[in-house]
């Protein structure tokens, strides 16, 4: 069941500038996309920087207010603060960042960090919130004297897990996780990932998992959205994504991931010229004139891809063959 | 030609100084690169990879820095050069690559600027020459339009771009020796798939010899003819690429390939290493460095003094816990 629907959501920058300081023009950070969230699922979302990816996450927890579109709880809008109040929504839809670092205050303890989101929401006694506190740390598996030290006394791995304790303080339904492993090394990177799975599966959580390490969100995701230039160029299950791709963007992506793998990087390396020259080739079947991502048509069940004419695919795939 | 050593490093030891003791943060490390080779030095942060590489072209603050071994470049030993020998050298018959080209770029002048400046410094090029050398150079690591790019600053630059200038100032000597550290980390694939593929062409083209310092395996796969594993100041695996990947011994590289996602095992739990790299203070220099993080192998497994062992022709390993190590839910064979 969906409890959170998106529906042509636009976020536009206004760029000002010249005598009048007006707006000359828009960054169209977010340019309509849509989707839908289901309990207990993970959601990739993947593209490169400049995307739009942090745009979206921030407009559903509310960080961002969209230019256009709706964003409903439970078929509820949850557009303004006010609205989002009554439905407990923030209790509900927690983001952790990128930079933890500068998403923590550093002149607080971890022990205020983390009950920073408990007292704004919840009204508990003394003895209450420091079991709370306790038995978050437990869950992301720091001890107990972290609690009287602060952020910079942490490493990278740390953090980013004061930061998820933070995320799952109160408990909520779905989780945005920016890039939550980027900085991370390998190992560190795996204990995060085996970490958000376990809570997920102990509270049923979702996640909308944005990354543009698309081994990890392989790794993460049951479904998976690309995107570019603000919209979706393609949408799909993991097999649907990583062994059927048609967007020629996508392609490009998938094709430029240097695989674990030194045996066959000389087709690699072929095939990445390849894709390269179709990418410049196929341009304007996937964009239009002016550059602009279409809208996602079904080619199946699961699988969406942005294109004008459906017809071009098969066009697409001869070629290539 | 194909094995003329162009690079040797011999005990290498870099300490850093805390108070009034040194520590080193690179403890033994040897060598050698060859012409037209590409030498992956991969390990986690902190284990010393940027220190070798600011050792050899020697950017340490000598104030408290203790650089000890030898670094032997055209039948020299540089590691005792001073900064006016260093200068010579540097981005002449040694260019170099790093992470953040922002740091490494003036933010006062202009791109085409910084390339001529290499140019005046090590070439006796005259001024028209070396401004059509700096457009040649740009458009050779493929810009669009240098005359255009040449008069930007860099901070108009994309993060792209801006590694491309730098790897058009860092090669604009025709360099023997290019040492990139984790030249593509900041950058996007796409963007990184095109400037490793650059890096390969230009290498092809003036066959210099490249240590390209990464903490990621694909790159490595993708791009290396020969892997050095760093842990700790150390090097604890040295083989041939495709021998590394089909054969990896050293628990510590064998730890790092079980934590990368994997596509043949989506959604399983993945690997994760016990503990952490230590920190310079804390690392205990007595034993095998790794052993902290794979307890449950017995210390009767690891070398009292571990050194490089030679298992095959160009496969070495340290220690000799990898000849019985298992992962810990794999249980004892
Ligand atoms: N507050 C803002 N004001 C103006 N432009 C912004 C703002 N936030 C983001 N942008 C722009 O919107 C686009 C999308 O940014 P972002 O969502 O951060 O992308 P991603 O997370 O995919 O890297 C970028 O061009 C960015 O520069
Ligand atoms: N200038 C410095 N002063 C003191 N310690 C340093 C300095 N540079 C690096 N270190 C320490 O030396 C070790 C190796 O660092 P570095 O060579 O940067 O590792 P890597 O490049 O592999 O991430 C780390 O413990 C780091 O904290
Ligand atoms: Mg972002
Ligand atoms: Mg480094």
């Amino acid at each position: 069941m969906s409890f959170l629907e998106v529906n042509d959501l636009k976020v536009h920058f206004p760029v000002r500038g010249g005598f009048f300081n007006t707006i000359q023009d828009y960054v169209y950070a977010v340019d309509g996309v849509s989707f839908k969230i289901d309990e207990g699922k993970t959601y990739g979302l993947i593209g490169e920087s400049g995307s739009g990816k942090t745009t979206i996450g921030k407009a559903i927890v509310g960080l961002e207010k969209p230019t256009a579109g709706e964003i409903l709880y439970y078929g509820q809008l949850v557009n303004k603060k006010r609205l989002r109040k009554k439905l407990g929504y923030n209790k509900e839809v927690q983001m952790i960042f990128q930079d933890v670092l500068s998403s923590l205050d550093p002149r607080k303890r971890i022990r205020d960090i983390i009950a920073e989101p408990i007292r704004n929401h919840e009204k508990l006694t003394k003895e209450e919130e420091m079991k709370r506190i306790l038995t978050l740390l437990d869950i992301v598996g720091m001890p107990s004297d972290a609690l009287f030290k602060y952020p910079h006394e942490f490493s990278g791995g740390q953090r980013q897990r004061i930061g998820v304790a933070r995320a799952v303080a109160l408990n909520p339904k779905l989780i945005v996780a920016d890039e939550p492993v980027s900085a991370l090394d390998l190992s560190v990177q795996a204990q995060i990932l085996n970490f958000l799975k376990k809570i997920q599966k102990d509270f049923n959580l979702s996640y909308i998992f944005i990354s543009h390490d698309l081994g990890v969100v392989k790794h993460m995701c049951d479904y998976i959205y690309i995107m570019h230039r603000g919209r979706f160029v393609e949408a799909g299950t993991r097999e649907d994504i990583y062994n059927n791709p048609q967007h020629i963007y996508t392609k490009r992506l998938i094709a430029a991931i240097p695989e674990v793998d030194a045996e066959n990087r000389e087709e690699a390396r072929i095939k990445r010229i390849k894709v390269e020259q179709e990418y410049s080739e196929k341009e304007s079947i996937f964009y239009d004139e002016n550059g602009k991502v279409f809208d996602l048509v079904p080619i199946s069940d699961t699988h969406y891809v942005a294109i004008k004419n459906k017809e071009d695919l098969g066009y697409v795939e001869n070629s290539i063959a | 030609m194909e094995n003329e050593k162009i690079l040797e490093i011999k005990d290498l030891h870099t300490g850093f100084r805390f108070e009034d003791k040194y520590f080193d943060a690179v403890d033994g490390v040897s060598f050698s690169l060859y012409k037209n080779e590409l030498l992956a030095i991969v390990g986690e942060s902190g284990c010393g990879k940027s220190t070798i590489a600011n050792s050899i072209v020697g950017l340490h603050d000598k104030n408290h820095t203790r650089v000890s071994g030898e670094i032997i470049y055209d039948d020299e030993n540089v590691v005792n050069y001073s900064e006016e020998q260093f200068n010579k050298i540097r981005g002449k018959d040694i260019g170099f690559i790093f992470q953040d080209p922002l740091a490494s770029l003036n933010p006062l002048h202009r791109v085409g600027e910084q390339i001529k400046e290499a140019l005046i410094y090590h070439t006796d090029l005259t001024k028209e020459q070396r401004h059509e050398r700096m457009l040649y150079l740009l458009g050779r690591v493929g810009i669009v339009n240098p005359e255009r790019t040449a008069r930007q600053f860099p901070h108009e630059l994309s993060g792209g771009m801006r590694q491309r200038v730098l790897i058009a100032m860092a090669l604009s000597c025709k360099p023997n020796i290019v040492i990139a550290d984790e030249p593509t980390t900041a950058l996007d694939v796409t963007i990184q798939a095109q400037i490793l593929d650059l890096l390969s062409e230009l290498q092809n083209e003036i066959h210099a010899g490249i240590i390209l310092i990464t903490h990621d395996l694909g790159v490595v796969a993708q791009m290396a003819d020969r892997v050095a594993v760093m842990y700790a100041g150390q090097f604890v695996e040295v083989a041939e690429a495709k021998e590394l990947f089909r054969n990896p011994l050293h628990p510590y590289t064998r730890s790092l390939l079980h934590s990368i996602p994997q596509s043949d095992a989506v959604g399983a739990e993945l690997n994760v290493i016990q503990g952490m790299v230590p920190s310079l203070k804390n690392l205990s220099r007595d034993g095998c460095r790794f052993a902290p993080r794979i307890p449950w192998i017995p210390d009767s497994e690891h070398e009292k003094n571990p050194i490089l062992h030679q298992i095959s022709r160009d496969h070495f390993v340290r220690c000799t816990c990898w000849e019985n190590f298992h992962f810990e839910n794999e249980g004892g064979c």
